[in-house]
């Protein structure tokens, strides 16, 4: 069975299940990197909140059937968050949890970065920075070929690239090709931790204002706190409410929520550094990182 | 009736099969007028997308395709299909275990004009690598109707090297092909011209009738698909002939030269063995393919001597 799409935004009861299930997908993402001790900490800490809340409320899903067809997509083009995806696909049913214990160790279904052919859940592979953007793009198209669900929906297209990654050429490219074919069921989000491994982005390579970029390209653009659960909320619905500049066959702009978020966010020793994006990690770590995120959960 | 163009045929098959396929897309790169995809893009606008120029999405556009249960045919100058969209098809459709057609025209002499920047003397070797990839580059119109065909029908994802240009009929209509076999166009016990794609077939029988003339029998052998290769028949020839000269549009290395190579040495057949194709130090030029093909001494006489020298012990 597939959920339906939330029509209003998540009342104070359902933002605290999210925030409950932002802190599960955390520590579990922190304890499978522990287990292996080294990992992409810091791009899987930032875009937790996103994945709860696609995972837990706006993705239309069927984990007991992952291949179901009329299901919505959702590409990590980020793929090196891999880790945080694992737990939010564990959390949702689609793996076991013991499962998280195998992170990256030879033979393992959950490889460093997301694969389809080894992941229950996972929709496309990817990695190669700017190559899973492309396919979300593709996929959107295909989508849409397919007409609305029987119910009347709009299949969907979701996807998560980097700040990082959007000095890869192959984004702009995709970009131009998402807005020029009017692919308004393609949502997409770019974790903006402002950080890659070599440093800052504004150090490394200054991308100048994403927002106005995406917004020249013929993008709804949105930008949004990748942390605050109910403004992000706020804006996914925002972002899959009809675009009034949707010709008559409602083919409008697709939209890119940019999110403000701190790379290595939950973890203290590694927040806002470059180094948190593939850091040693051992079971230290996770006892620190553990009780600061114990500290944050509310009493009672 | 006169030889029909390559592309036209190419187009003509996709168009026909994508009536009771409702998954056949096609995805272009600004070259739609090239690839000669106007009468599918005709017959079904809303399955045809351009991506402009932009060959890295045009591969990636595709993978994302298949994921939804597409079965898209993408295509671009063979040049621009390796070299340069190489990560996303090796990634995005290969490793994925994704079903995406690629489609390399103008390879290599065919590129003629356009010259050194667009002649893809590699993308056979670098497509060589891709595990599980099937590599097909048909030496005529029948043949190649039953590629895209057999493309399609087998899923995974296919490389088809396609000349556009018009190529005579080797095959009658309804000739059965697979991938994997290659077909033995002429018989021989001499030497074995082992060739890959429509100029190179041409050629090879070419030089065949040639060394006829002077007592030579050489047995011509369409290889039709770099991957799989039909190892069996190019063994079982080896054997018999003890002399083999393979002859590709490409450069001699990684390639069928190379293919072959590997395939004797391995099985320890004792067969003497010539490559027909561009020095492995010799990037592509400008000119006309004619002129083009003589450069790299791809023409039937280079053949034929190269041929003459096997037989003769030189």
């Amino acid at each position: 069975m597939i959920n339906p799409s939330p029509e209003r935004p998540a009342s104070p009861a359902e933002l605290a299940d999210l925030a409950s299930r932002a802190r599960s997908i955390r520590r579990s993402c922190l304890e499978s990197i522990a287990a292996l001790g080294v990992g992409h900490v810091g791009g899987s800490m930032s875009v937790v909140e996103t994945l709860a809340i696609l995972y837990f409320r706006h993705l239309r899903l069927d984990p007991e059937n992952p291949r179901n067809p009329d299901r919505d997509r959702f590409v990590l083009s980020k793929g090196h968050a891999g880790p945080a995806l694992y737990a939010a696909l564990a959390e949702k049913g689609y793996i076991p949890r013991e499962m998280l214990g195998t992170l990256n160790r030879g033979g393992t279904s959950l490889p460093s970065h997301a694969d389809r052919q080894k992941t229950p859940g996972v929709d496309m592979s990817t990695g190669s920075l700017g190559q899973g953007f492309s396919a979300a793009c593709g996929i959107a198209l295909g989508l849409r070929m397919d007409g609305p669900r029987a119910d009347g929906s709009i299949r969907r297209c979701w996807a998560i690239i980097g700040d990082g990654e959007s000095d890869e050429g192959q984004v702009w490219e995709a970009a131009a090709f998402a807005a020029h074919y009017r692919l308004s069921n393609l949502i997409a989000f770019t974790d903006a931790n402002r950080f890659q491994i070599d440093g800052a982005t504004e150090a490394v390579m200054h991308l100048r204002d994403l927002s106005a970029k995406w917004s020249a390209f013929g993008w709804r653009t949105f930008r949004v706190d990748g942390h605050d659960l109910a403004a992000l909320d706020r804006t996914i619905l925002s972002a899959c409410s009809p675009d009034p500049e949707a010709d008559a066959e409602g083919r409008g702009r697709p939209s890119m929520i940019i999110l403000d978020t701190v790379k290595g966010k939950g973890v203290p020793a590694l927040e806002g550094k470059a180094e948190s994006h593939n850091a040693p990690f051992g079971p230290a770590d996770l006892e620190a990182a553990l009780e600061a995120l114990d500290k944050e959960a509310p009493r009672g | 009736m006169a030889d029909r163009e390559m592309r036209a045929v190419y187009a003509q098959t996709l168009t026909a099969l994508a009536a009771s396929d409702p998954r056949i897309c096609v995805v272009e790169a600004d070259l739609a007028r090239a690839t000669g995809t106007g009468p599918f893009a005709k017959a079904y606008p809303d399955r045809f997308f351009n991506v402009g120029v932009a060959e890295a999405n045009l591969v990636g556009v595709a993978s994302g395709l298949s994921a939804a249960g597409k079965r898209p045919f993408a295509a671009t100058f063979a040049c621009f299909a390796s070299r340069r969209a190489y990560d996303q098809f090796f990634l995005s459709a290969n490793y994925a275990g994704l079903e995406v057609v690629l489609v390399g025209t103008d390879p290599g002499v065919t590129a003629a004009f356009n010259g050194g920047t667009h002649m893809p003397l590699e993308d056979l070797a670098l497509m060589r690598v891709i595990p599980r990839l099937v590599i097909v580059e048909p030496a005529d119109p029948v043949s190649l109707e039953a590629a895209v065909k057999l493309a399609l029908d087998r899923g995974g994802c296919t490389y088809l090297r396609l000349q556009r240009k018009p190529a005579p009929e080797i095959y009658g209509p309804g000739e059965p092909f697979e991938f994997g076999k290659a077909k033995l166009l002429r018989p021989g016990k001499d030497v074995v011209l082992a060739a890959l794609g429509a100029l190179m077939v041409g050629e090879a029988r070419k030089a065949a009738e040639s060394l006829a003339t002077e007592g030579i029998d050489a047995a011509v052998l369409d290889v039709f698909t770099l991957a799989p290769l039909d190892r069996a028949i190019l063994l079982d020839l080896a054997r018999k002939t003890g002399r083999m000269v393979t002859c590709e549009n490409h450069r001699v290395t990684g390639g069928l030269g190379s293919a072959v190579a590997e395939l004797l040495a391995e099985e320890g057949v004792p067969a003497r063995l010539a490559r027909i194709g561009a020095g492995a130090d010799e990037f592509g030029e400008v000119g006309t393919q004619d002129w083009l093909a003589e450069r790299f001494r791809l023409t039937a006489p280079h053949i034929a001597a190269a041929a003459r020298r096997l037989v003769k012990g030189e």
